[in-house]
């Protein structure tokens, strides 16, 4: 039988005798409770040590100055107490008392939040809507099941480097792609072709892996709901906007949710498709950028790109209502 | 499959034309449309892919031949690949890719499992707020640990090492590991637990002599996934690595040809389908199980 964590207690066979019911006898809870403990404690530890540290030592660190010349006064500082002057740097484009000039790492930021954020809206948008179309095919395909699950798992277990590579050979000047479009189009040469490959690249990859995610929230939908439906006389087009949609939407919504916050991380794609030239640097190419110039600063910006991240799965939450550990775990009985 | 099936059979009009005149009709035009969409879903996934594999098999001086069969046909590419006369270290990366992964693998299975298994199987306070950091944890942007680690790394000499790759590995491995095992967990037939703990046994013992055996298909398929998320990293191990300890993704993205300047495409393909082609075989093998995974974990695309 499936049955999810909570509903394995409640469906035990209810005349049996209470043995270890939730809420049963106190005792068993706190053994729970204890046991419970002693099994997460270890993979809580790890995850402070591997993400805890690492995020509160970047904290620390976007507070203190990178040695080096102040511009301000041409003397060398070694460091020390920053206060929020490295925020400033990166919000305010401010290199010391000036603006930063064009070129340099500071003058970016907004640039690459702009190129992250335009990433995130065209690559969501277009997988949202084609990996719907994918899912729903796959949903009612009568034949080639294995076939398309084959083939849907493939561009996913492929690399994003190799992706990268293949189809910045793809976009070559003498590629395949201005040949089959019979354009001659410098790709990686200016900034929206630079954008839009990058953008093609990412499509291919992860679409088919958000149709598998939407796929797995049509499976729950009950068939005879659509039975119903089509006996009330509903075209097709309603059946998919009055029943499909408002049930897909728990899972349409997590889907939206990983990409999304997988998007505004973007890093490996435009980092070898472009180089992160042509309007393509984005929040994480920046920081990877800056960490050669200098530790703090580059703690402070990828500090603002978490913020950043954070709020904005925060604000998915709040008024999207994606629920997503719900959603999981009413997905993991329709997955099979 | 008989919920699937039914499932929105079809844009509005041809549906609901074959419906009302004669269904045999209809049935047979969507039918045609499923037929349609199966072959532009696999034509979307597999046509790159398989330009991958055409290009590596094509000779050097033919790079942009752009014929959609193969055409000279040559292995010259492959050897290319594993010489180390340019200063590719292909088959190294390999190794380290596989040390760095099955590191990965090991550590965040081993501490995955136990927490997996207090998640998905007992009551306890909190349990919802350690789903949650579990959740978020595997949101985490790769940059917000790269910094720190970076300064971490070369300050106590770890700089290019092996632990200094799989370390960070962990925080998207563990993650990853503790979400599907999870679900695998909470679809473990229950009685038999039930049924060891009334013969005496403790939880403990009921955990390790019922349960583990009973998840080790559930466990192998976790495995995978976290060696594939790990086979797959690039941001971090393109900083932390050096020379001697790089994976392949950070070989093939820095790949070098024999002419300044001028990209190796057809070597590039080839070392992209030794990385790849394993991989998607390994995939194909197992692919309900990690479709079921996928979506029960649906992290890291």
């Amino acid at each position: 039988m499936t049955v999810t964590s909570e509903a394995g207690t409640r469906d035990a066979e209810p005349g049996e005798p209470p043995k270890r019911r939730r809420r049963g006898r106190p005792e068993l809870e706190s053994a729970q409770n204890r046991l419970g403990f002693y099994l997460i404690v270890p993979a809580i530890i790890m995850l402070l040590i591997v993400i805890g540290y690492p995020v509160v030592r970047a904290v620390v660190m976007s507070f203190q100055k990178d040695p080096g010349l102040d511009p301000s006064t041409g003397l060398f500082v070694s460091g020390g107490f920053a206060g929020f002057s490295n925020y400033v740097h990166w919000i305010f484009q401010r290199c010391g008392d000036v603006k930063c000039p064009p070129g340099t790492l500071g003058s970016q930021f907004w640039p690459s939040m702009s190129a992250t954020i335009f990433f995130t809206v065209a690559s969501v948008t277009i997988e949202v809507v084609l990996g719907m179309w994918m899912a729903l095919v796959m949903s009612r395909a009568f034949r080639g099941r294995g076939l398309l699950r084959a083939s849907v798992l493939v561009p996913w277990a492929i690399p994003t480097a190799v992706t990268a590579k293949l189809w910045f050979f793809i976009f070559a000047f003498e590629g395949i792609a201005n040949s089959l479009l019979h354009t001659e189009i410098l790709w990686t040469g200016s900034k929206w072709p630079a954008r839009i490959a990058v953008v093609v690249a990412d499509v291919w990859k992860t679409t088919p892996f958000i149709a598998l995610l939407i796929l797995a929230g049509l499976q729950i939908i009950p068939g005879d709901v659509y039975e119903a439906a089509k006996v009330d006389g509903a075209t097709a087009w309603q059946r998919f906007t009055r029943i499909t949609l408002p049930l897909v939407r728990p899972a349409l919504l997590v889907a939206i949710l990983f990409r999304t916050l997988d998007v505004l991380r973007i890093f490996d794609l435009p980092y070898i498709l472009t180089g992160g030239a042509n309007g393509t640097t984005t929040l994480s190419i920046l920081v990877v950028n800056q960490i050669r110039q200098g530790f703090n600063s580059a703690a402070a910006l990828s500090t603002i790109t978490f913020l950043f991240i954070f709020l904005v799965a925060f604000l998915f939450v709040k008024f999207l209502g994606a629920n997503v550990v719900q959603t999981q775990q009413s997905q993991q009985k329709g997955a099979r | 499959m008989a919920s699937t099936t039914t499932v929105e059979p079809g844009r509005a009009g041809a549906a609901t034309r074959g419906r009302t005149r004669t269904a045999p009709r209809g049935a047979t035009a969507a039918k045609v449309r499923s037929y349609i969409g199966i072959v532009l879903i696999v034509l979307f996934c597999l046509a790159p892919f398989y330009w991958m594999i055409v290009t590596s098999f094509r000779d050097v001086g033919y790079t942009f031949d752009n014929t959609p069969w193969p055409t000279h046909v040559t292995l010259d590419n492959y050897r290319t690949v594993f010489d180390t006369s340019l200063g590719n270290h292909f088959a190294r990366a390999l190794v380290n890719s596989a040390i760095i992964g099955v590191c990965t693998t090991i550590l965040a299975v081993l501490f995955g499992v136990f927490a997996a298994y207090a998640l998905a199987r007992l009551d306890f306070r909190g349990k919802f707020v350690v789903l949650g950091v579990v959740l978020g944890a595997s949101m985490f942007p790769g940059v917000a640990l790269l910094t720190p680690l970076f300064q971490l790394f070369t300050n106590i000499g770890w700089f290019g090492t092996y632990q200094a790759l799989i370390i960070p590995d962990i925080s998207f491995a563990l993650p990853l590991t503790i979400y599907v095992l999870t679900a695998f967990f909470a679809e473990m037939p229950w009685e038999l637990e039930q049924a060891a703990l009334v013969d005496g046994a403790s939880p403990g013992q009921a955990f390790r002599k019922v349960i583990l055996p009973l998840t080790a298909p559930g466990l192998f398929t976790t495995a995978i996934l976290a060696f594939i998320a790990a086979w797959n990293e690039f941001l971090l191990a393109s900083q932390l690595s050096s020379d001697k300890t790089q994976p392949v993704t950070v070989a093939i993205a820095g790949f070098t040809g024999s002419q300044p300047h001028q990209e190796p495409y057809t070597a590039i393909m080839a070392a992209g389908t030794v990385v790849t082609v394993p991989l998607v075989i390994l995939v194909l093998i197992l692919q309900r199980r990690i479709v079921a995974g996928l979506t029960a974990g649906g992290v890291k695309g």
